[in-house]
């Protein structure tokens, strides 16, 4: 029997699933309270419920399916994936674990990181024990990565890393991150950036919680004040970094759909920005207000049922593409701007089908109060996760190849950069 | 256009080059200008090559060598677009598909292999004027008398009528609709040619003025040709996407070279970022505009249970963005995208024309919502 033949076949691993799933999984529940309602207490129990399927999807055989079976995966195909994927539709899932902890965090560690890291910190990421956050975009610069501030200074076989860090989801309950760090300013900025594995809660780290204008608390910004970290939680070589970092956002835009380690219903980003259910779920809805019949209404409620499927397409033709070579791994850009541009679409199709009461609710209202809130903040899906048009630029340049835009930063040691301007004066 | 099978590949490969060498963009004007819209004989060749009997079943004369006959004529659809090529595609696919299906011995006789083998061609008259037009509305009635049925109404646009020779006609019977297979020149039936956008597509409208047909135009069963017409609308928009996309393509390629050999202010016009995030976003709408109409081609050949909604949801999209994607293209050229010194307006036809035939994007985003008002009634 060779190696192939040891392979379970797509058809029987989908079945074996199946009778896995029913037997072993909680039935996925409507609604979902909104983050600005949870208190911390809760909060922290819905963490733990996730990592609790997590580990149930570990304890099963089902976790880590594309990950090599050294580091505690199955070692299968991303068309075993898929079809897990498919078959966990109507269940739920461990959403919390799945990103940033496995993609982008995980990919790049199973990428860059040496044996003894993989083995090290892989395993307990797929037994939903550590949770892993991205300490990678700073308050100084919102899309330029590359034009990180925060320093790691070399001191024996440890790095000091001063600086800060902002736009981390969760950081003040997850375990450890991924931090992108200049350990050079003497030569261009993309040739003295060092990537790091730090333990978040740990002396010389402190983490603040910024307010969104939802009243969530999600996200967070750090400080790093003379952290310690040793040089055995370098990933790849130093001032490489940047090469690193290249495939860590790949891996980010693959958080849309295309990835092969996360485990998400199938037709559903892995990160859920809109847990109503989008336009349909509200068809009930408008049927009690007596407007199902109303031809604009079904109209919108089609659009959206349209773009999930266009979506779902679009996402595999480009997860093809990149798999049989005939796209780089810059095609993931474009599942990037579709899932920003059609979130957006979803949300103003929501908000124009609630109506006032999006503006104005009662106590019995929240859920559609939430629809208007929700509105309001219907940017970050194309903000988070790289902006939109950070993806129009690598789709433009890296998918067609059109020049680059001009930029002051190349060519010259990065102290020598011009940076952010002193606010001006008011007029 | 999407992935094929080594068979697809090859018998995509052989429509391009025949359309190539037959359908030159440079004298599309002169050939748009003949009665038919298209060269003598090259409908008959086309056939075959096997343009005609992908979507009719084997055992009367039909199939396809991939056994996915569906993707296999959107293949050829999307050829067309990009070529922006003449000829009855969709009406001749259509009527062959229904009365090799559902026809009677007679009608598989006769007409099916002329029609199979170019000889003649088909227009479906499906279509009919305000206040009728709307997906799946029929108003044209037929009426069973002594020698047959009596057919009254309208229908309009039918793409090629005016060149088919033969119409597959829907028409109300009481609470169902029927399908007929009526030749041309039937006394009391009116064929007038109408002005169209796109050069190289006909349209007629046909008046049904008290029309006598024999018993044996009757396709199927009287009155239950209800799943059978939203099957062939199926097909039909399958093929409409596929075109539409071939036109986009082209329409992007060619713009997508424009912008780096155009220069303004010293500079391509591929080097400004307001031009790159354009295109960027119709590199988006082109991709999804592929996968969804790849998508719902395979919905079809497979017969899914979602069927539909695939393809209703490809019609929504490729129709909202498809228009969008070409009238960027001809700002993006400027001044000459207007003009008919440039081809570009031959694809801003083909893509323009298709948008309200067969539905509405509008229309096709109501069918999504009424088939999942359905699913949850189910449930």
């Amino acid at each position: 029997m060779n190696d192939e033949d040891d392979v379970e076949s797509v058809e029987d691993f989908a079945a074996r699933a199946r009778t896995w799933l029913a037997a072993s999984m909680p039935r996925a529940e409507g609604g979902g309270s909104r983050a600005a309602e949870r208190t911390d207490v809760e909060e922290l129990a819905r963490i733990e419920h996730s990592r609790g399927l997590q580990r149930r999807l570990f304890d099963g055989g089902f976790a880590g399916i594309c990950v090599p079976r050294p580091y505690g995966g199955l070692g299968l195909t991303p068309a075993h994936q898929a079809a897990f994927n498919r078959e966990i539709r109507g269940y739920q899932y461990p959403a919390d674990t799945q990103v940033p902890t496995l993609t982008p965090c995980m990919s790049v560690i199973l990428e860059f990181g040496t044996e003894e890291q993989k083995k090290r910190h892989v395993p307990p990421m797929l037994r939903g024990e550590t949770c892993w956050m991205q300490f990678l975009s700073e308050p100084s610069g919102g899309s330029d990565l590359a034009g990180a501030l925060t320093t790691a200074v070399r001191d024996g076989d440890e790095w000091v890393i001063n600086g800060s860090k902002i736009w981390t989801t969760g950081a003040w309950w997850a375990d450890w991150a991924l931090c992108l760090a200049r350990t050079n300013w003497d030569v261009p900025k993309h040739r003295g950036l060092t990537v790091f594995m730090l333990e978040i809660h740990q002396p010389g780290i402190e983490v603040h919680r910024i307010e969104t204008l939802s009243g969530a608390r999600e996200f967070c910004q750090e400080f790093m004040t003379d952290c310690r970290v040793p040089d055995s939680q370098r990933v790849g070589e130093v001032d490489e970094g940047w090469a690193v970092t290249v495939r860590w956002m790949y891996h980010e835009r693959t958080i849309a759909g295309g990835s092969p380690y996360v485990t998400a219903p199938a037709g559903q980003p892995a990160v859920a920005l809109d847990t109503t259910g989008g336009p349909p779920a509200l068809l009930s809805l408008v049927a009690s207000r007596g407007l199902a019949e109303d031809t604009k209404v079904k109209e919108q409620i089609g659009e959206s049922l349209a773009l999930s499927l266009v979506g779902d397409a679009l996402t595999a033709r480009v997860a093809e593409q990149i798999r049989t070579g005939a796209g780089s791994d810059q095609w993931a850009a474009i599942t990037r701007l579709w899932f920003g541009t059609s979130a957006v679409r979803n949300s103003t199709i929501c908000f124009e089908l609630i109506g006032s009461t999006a503006v104005a609710w009662s106590d019995e209202e929240q859920a559609l109060g939430r629809i208007g809130i929700r509105y309001l903040m219907r940017q970050t899906s194309c903000i988070a996760g790289g902006t939109t048009e950070m993806a129009r630029n690598a789709i433009s340049e890296r998918v067609l190849g059109m020049p680059r835009e001009r930029r002051a930063d190349l060519d010259i040691p990065f102290r020598d950069v011009p940076r952010n301007a002193p606010a001006r004066p008011q007029a | 256009m999407f992935a094929r099978t080594g068979d697809q590949q090859l018998f995509e490969d052989t429509t391009k080059r025949f359309l190539e060498a037959e359908c030159p963009l440079d004298t599309m004007r002169e050939v748009a200008a003949s009665p038919g819209g298209y060269g003598a004989g090259f409908w008959r060749r086309g056939a075959g090559l096997g343009w005609t009997s992908l979507v009719v079943p084997a055992d009367v004369g039909g199939g396809s060598i991939t056994g996915q006959g569906v993707r296999d004529l959107a293949l050829v659809g999307y050829q067309f677009g990009l070529h922006a090529a003449p000829g009855p595609l969709l009406g001749s696919n259509v009527v062959a598909a229904s009365i090799g299906r559902w026809g009677s011995p007679e009608q598989r006789a006769g007409p099916l292999t002329e029609l199979l083998s170019g000889d003649a061609m088909g227009a479906w008259a499906l279509a009919e004027p305000p206040p009728h037009d709307a997906l799946g509305d029929v108003a044209l009635r037929a009426d069973e008398s002594a020698d047959g049925f009596v057919l009254e109404g309208v229908k309009s646009p039918v793409e090629g009528g005016a060149d088919a020779s033969y119409f597959l006609v829907t028409a109300r019977s009481g609470p169902g609709v029927s399908q007929f297979l009526v030749p041309a020149g039937c006394p009391g039936v009116r064929v007038t040619p109408l002005h169209s956008l796109d050069l190289t597509k006909r349209f007629a409208a046909i008046v049904f003025d008290h029309a006598v047909i024999p018993r044996t135009s009757l396709v199927g069963e009287v009155g239950k040709a209800g799943a059978a017409v939203e099957w062939l609308t199926d097909v039909a928009v399958t093929v409409q996407v596929a075109e539409m996309c071939g036109a986009m393509r082209w329409a992007f390629d060619t713009t997508l070279e424009w912008a780096f050999n155009r220069y303004s202010f010293g500079r391509p016009l591929a080097s400004y970022q307001e031009i790159k995030h354009r295109f960027a976003d119709m590199k988006l709408w082109l991709e999804a505009s592929l996968a969804i109409a790849a998508n719902a081609s395979d919905a079809v050949d497979r017969d899914l249970a979602e069927r539909s909604e695939v393809v209703s949801a490809a019609k929504f999209y490729v129709g909202r963005y498809g228009p969008e994607l070409v009238q960027d293209c001809v700002q993006m050229h400027g001044g000459i995208g207007v003009t008919m010194d440039h081809h570009l307006h031959l694809f801003l036809r083909r893509v323009t024309a298709a948008v309200p035939l067969f539905g509405t994007p509008g229309q096709h985003a109501g069918r999504l919502t009424e088939k999942l008002a359905v699913r949850e009634v189910a449930r």
